[in-house]
């Protein structure tokens, strides 16, 4: 054997011996090749213990050599690059490679944390939920939270790509090998368009590591011909290292392919992962079977292993697993190691079989070998702190036992067909009493399942079994139920050993033993949910591939059940852990959710804006000049238009047109004020409440022209109440001749605003009489500038003179420029979010959604005059009958005026009554906003108080955080409007 | 993720449609003489089958029509889709619980 790979065979293995790579585990420079696995690397260096469980940090070595392994998790690279818990053995080995062993302290060889294993009785499931509630849970809590979890998170960002790509296909073929294959290359020769997605980096499955012939081929060289014939066709896609990790409804699988592995210098550039949403007609599950463990006493020791991994680490790596060699097994899967192990020269101390020397096949010549055999027996207890060294062998019937040295335990306890995917793909299960695990049942007409995923384990069958199914999935076939043929080389028998041994483990993650079930089963948790939940077995980041089965059949045998009465917990996605990047793919930072600008985005940059993101829209809050803090220019815009003019960017107000001989009558059912009334050229502001009775959204309703209106929306708002719109419409009133069309994007809006605002507007030339009389509030005219057509609104959002100029989105930038540089008088200063806020609080004007919430109805606003004038039916108007929205003590909106004139007041403090001077106190209401008035020179308050118009001029106090302001409860507005 | 058969548009992915929630629910024709036991029942109470459910969904993301559609709220099967302004059809009302 190899010098520094002292477990590493001379010969054979699927590596490149020509191509040796460093990598390091835990510090210490290794030797591994390319083609290994992080784990067969491992191995081959003779390292066993790479990680410890998780409740007892216990010593784990590699169990399997797949997508199951609960044990060895490890922590793979440096710094950003950095990933917890990653499987050595779906980890391909790289130069460079530098994985650690987590869950441990100071190391993996010798963890402090192990305390909890030599306590462990003390530590049954659920213990902390019993132990730990006096005083109480929370003092607990935190350092409960600390020791708890498996690796920790990697914080820095994330500097690799990833991206999401959807396809169609007619079928999808998940898993490549040889009943995958098969059915692939039956559809595909059927002209299907076709996607065959295999989780290892080489096509064949189980055909790499079992000596197997196909069509008179290796078995290997039979899968990568197939797999070169797939990729020839123009139609098929063939996807490596890509796992089908969910299905979803209507065959809509997500598959993730690992496109190239990290490495230690930046990697190859591209998306490192892909995550594809396949939809296909028809979905070929060939997903394969998944060994399970035995359960016996210290099943866990590192050495104990899957002995189909056992079998895969020596034909496909050339690894030993061990130089003495235990097979363990109560099914003829395992034996296949009898003839392999020999040939490379590995001794066999024992075989194990808990069935009866009349149900092993080849008895003869296996003992004819020199081989010990132990038939109806039983291992019953194993020693070795860092890995097994000897086990004690005991026949079932009682005899003395027997123990034997050995460095390895190859085990097999059955097989569970991988019918996870099937199963989330609504196929059912029926347990099989032969196989001693779940097999498909029937499944809707859109799917197959063929192979060892169908409880299929012979060879020949499968492969026919997936060339029918490839053909029938071509053809978008139905398919009569399942007839999946088991073979006595996989019947299983149940042995669960009667020892009154605790500490057999179930699920080696998560440190649940037998005796955890029987604790469950003592305090009635029988039903397969309550018992995974309990004890937490199948709940760890392997999903109990190798437990569950062994659990709930435990459980079925201690409750006097068969599987089939027991049944599974509910399989969901994913299948393997998938990276939150591949989740994510290209939506983060900037593209995490799409942004909004006004097409005078750059108007406002040049203007060296400050951008704040309101909902969707980023958008100015203020133009600070140079040495300005935001505060002092937020001030200075106020200021502006009360005493200058401004102009403010409207762009993001949301318009909808609306059109049609009913556009009156349609708009008259969705507001609360009467629009049947409303003239052409004339515009008022209405409220919007949905069916509740709430207020929902509130905006200028304009009478372009007879039959035809221009709704404003708030900002955020435009969406919502578009579709709303559209709901009544199409659901409700299908009958009313409107239509509707959202404009919000095809104009810019430019507010003018101040005492100046007339001077400045009348400059523009647009052909618009802007006098008082020819021009009154809250009134519309359309002009042209040039031969650009402009809407110019006449209102007020400051409650000074205002004017809104509406004109095509690629003429607002020039517009914008020219209002800003007045030939004459006085130029304008840009006014931002921020300030509008101010201006808008100082005249009580209510800014929904702000200053209103899910229960606010217009009589809370003051609004009831109106709605009492309307003699007409609208939407929310019944609701607004309802016994609560009548009754006293309703939250009603007003203004609120700090006694003292230096006072801060902050927006979400709590009104309380005078009396009250510290909490708790009943709550009287609260502050919605809160500004500081330049013009008032004060702060100025706007609130939701109990009874508040009721209450005008009475003392209140405002408790935030422990501090009180007294105040008055006033009218909302703290100026009175001046549009002249 | 399902699969919705828009009637003006075809098959689309659901992520492309808005749900309205259930169908055929009838806004009182006279709200202001409905009590409000009657007035409650539109705003709030709905079926919540297993199984057949009739119910409204918006191609949003596509040609913006609202239709209707009975799905099996077990299974997810759809069974049928219809314009708003057509009664469900017989086929789909056959076994509804």
């Amino acid at each position: 054997m190899n010098a520094d790979q002292a477990f590493r065979l001379e010969r054979g293995g699927r590596i490149d011996r020509d191509r040796p790579l460093q990598f390091v585990f835990d510090g210490i420079p290794l030797t591994g090749y390319q083609g290994d696995t992080l784990a067969s690397a491992l191995l081959a260096n003779g390292v066993r213990v790479v990680g410890r469980s998780f409740k007892f940090h216990r010593p784990r070595g590699v169990l399997s050599a797949g997508a199951e392994e609960p044990n060895a998790l490890v922590r793979v690279g440096h710094g950003s690059l950095e990933e917890s818990s990653v499987r050595a053995t779906m980890q391909p080995l790289y130069e460079g490679l530098h994985a650690q062993s987590q869950n441990c302290w100071p190391g993996v060889n010798f963890d402090l944390g192990r305390i909890v294993d030599f306590a462990h009785r003390l530590f049954p499931a659920g213990f902390y939920n019993k132990t730990f509630m006096w005083p109480h849970w929370h003092w607990f809590e935190g350092s409960i939270r600390r020791m708890a979890g498996l690796g920790r998170v990697n914080s820095e960002y994330d500097p690799d790509h990833y991206e999401h790509r959807n396809a169609h296909c007619d079928v999808l073929v998940c898993g490549a090998g040889a009943a995958g294959l098969a059915a692939a290359c039956a559809a595909a020769g059927s002209g299907a368009r076709v996607i065959l997605a295999e989780q290892d980096r080489e096509p064949g499955g189980g055909l790499l590591w079992r000596t197997a012939r196909l069509d008179a081929e290796p078995g290997d060289a039979w899968a990568a011909d197939k797999w070169q014939e797939l990729a020839r066709y123009d139609k098929v896609k063939v996807l490596k290292c890509a796992t089908v990790t969910g299905m979803f409804d209507d065959n809509l699988a997500v598959i993730l392919e690992r496109v190239w592995d990290r490495r230690a210098a930046p990697g190859p550039g591209g998306p490192r992962e892909r995550l594809w949403k396949v939809r296909a007609r028809q979905v070929v599950f060939a997903t394969g079977a998944i060994e399970q463990p035995l359960v016996f006493p210290w099943n866990d020791r590192p050495g104990i292993m899957l002995a189909d991994a056992v079998q895969q680490y020596l034909l496909r790596y050339a690894v030993a697993a061990g130089r003495r060699v235990v097979i363990a097994a109560n099914n003829d899967s395992a034996y296949s190691l009898a003839t392999e192990l020999p040939a490379s020269g590995i001794a066999i101390a024992a075989l194990v079989d808990s069935r009866s020397a009349t149900a092993i096949r080849d008895l003869d010549k296996i003992q004819a070998a020199g081989i010990p055999v132990f038939a109806d027996s039983c291992i019953v207890a194993t020693r070795g702190a860092k890995g097994v060294r000897r086990i004690r062998v005991m026949s079932r019937t009682g005899s003395a036992p027997i123990d034997v040295d050995c460095d390895c335990v190859a085990m097999s306890g059955g097989w569970q067909p991988a019918v996870h995917l099937f199963s989330q793909a609504k196929g059912r299960l029926r347990y099989s009493e032969e196989l001693r695990a779940f097999v498909p049942e029937c499944h809707p007409p859109s799917m197959q399942v063929v192979g060892a995923a169908n409880g299929t384990f012979n060879l020949e069958a499968a492969v026919r079994e997936g060339y029918e199914a490839g053909e029938r999935a071509a053809r978008s076939g139905r398919r009569s139920p399942l007839a999946g043929r088991s073979d006595s080389e996989r019947c299983a028998e149940q042995v669960h050993t009667q020892l009154n041994c605790s500490r057999q483990w179930i699920d080696f993650q998560h440190d649940v033993t037998l005796l955890d079930i029987d604790m469950a089963v003592d305090e009635n948790f029988t039903s397969v949910e309550h018992m995974k939940r309990y004890t937490t077995a199948g709940m760890g980041s392997d999903q109990g591939k190798t437990g569950n089965i062994n659990a709930l059949l435990a459980l079925a045998e201690r409750t006097g059940r068969s599987g089939d009465q027991v049944g599974t917990t509910t399989f969901r996605p994913f299948y393997v852990p998938v990276t939150l990047g591949a989740l994510a793919g290209h939506r983060r930072g900037e593209l995490y959710a799409p942004v909004q600008r006004s097409p005078l985005f750059e108007c406002h940059e040049s203007l060296g804006a400050h951008f704040h993101d309101y909902g969707s829209w980023r958008r100015p809050a203020a133009y600070p000049l140079r040495g300005e803090t935001l505060q002092e220019a937020v001030q200075r815009e106020a200021l502006a238009a009360r005493r200058g003019v401004v102009l403010f960017d409207g762009s993001s107000l949301g318009k909808i047109e609306v059109r049609g001989r009913d556009a009156a009558e349609f708009l008259n059912r969705l507001y609360v004020n009467n629009l049947n009334t409303l003239e052409p050229g004339r515009a008022r502001y209405c409220l919007m409440l949905n069916e509740n009775g709430v207020v929902m959204d509130d905006g200028i309703v304009v009478c372009l022209e007879f039959n035809h209106f221009l709704v404003h929306t708030t900002s955020s708002a435009a969406g919502t109440v578009f579709n709303w719109m559209e709901t009544w419409l199409h659901g409700d009133w299908p009958h009313l001749d409107v239509l509707l069309t959202e404009v919000t994007s095809q104009w810019v809006n430019i507010a003018v605003s101040g005492p100046g605002a007339r001077d400045l507007v009348r400059q523009l030339d647009c052909g618009v009489d802007f006098s008082k009389a020819a021009f009154p509030h809250m009134s519309l005219r359309e002009g042209l500038l040039g031969t650009v057509p402009v809407r110019i609104l006449r209102a007020s959002f400051t409650g000074e003179t205002g004017f809104e100029l509406n004109v095509p989105a690629e003429f607002g930038a020039s517009l914008w420029d020219r209002l800003l540089k007045p030939a004459a008088g006085q130029a304008p200063v840009p006014l931002g979010v921020e300030a509008l806020m101010v201006l808008r609080a100082e005249m009580g004007f209510i800014h929904v959604g702000g200053d209103t919430d899910g229960t606010t109805t217009p009589d809370d606003l003051g609004w009831s005059g109106v709605i009492a004038a309307k003699q007409t039916d609208f939407v929310g108007r019944r609701s607004l009958l309802r016994s609560a929205n009548r009754r006293e003590g309703r939250l009603q909106f007003v203004g609120l005026r700090p006694l003292e004139d230096g006072a801060e007041v902050s927006a979400g403090a709590h009104v309380v009554n005078a009396v009250d001077h510290a909490a708790p106190a009943r709550s009287q209401g609260f502050v919605t906003s809160a500004v500081w008035s330049p013009v008032l020179n004060r702060w100025v308050a706007l609130g939701l108080v109990r009874d508040g118009r009721r209450r005008l001029d009475e003392q209140v106090n405002l408790y935030d955080q422990g501090k009180i302001t007294p105040a008055l409860i006033v009218a909302p507005a703290a100026m009175v409007a001046d549009h002249d | 993720m399902m699969l919705i058969p828009c009637p003006w548009c075809g098959e689309r992915a659901e992520e492309e449609f808005a749900f309205g929630g259930e169908s055929h629910i009838q806004r009182p024709e006279d709200p202001a003489g409905a009590t409000d036991s009657q007035w409650a029942d539109y705003l709030f109470f709905r079926s919540n089958p297993r199984g057949l459910h009739r119910e409204r969904w918006q191609h949003r993301h596509g040609c913006r029509q609202w239709f209707n559609l009975a799905r099996d709220t077990v299974t997810h099967e759809i069974r049928a889709v219809y314009r708003l302004d057509e009664p469900c059809p017989e086929s789909a009302v056959g076994d509804s619980q």
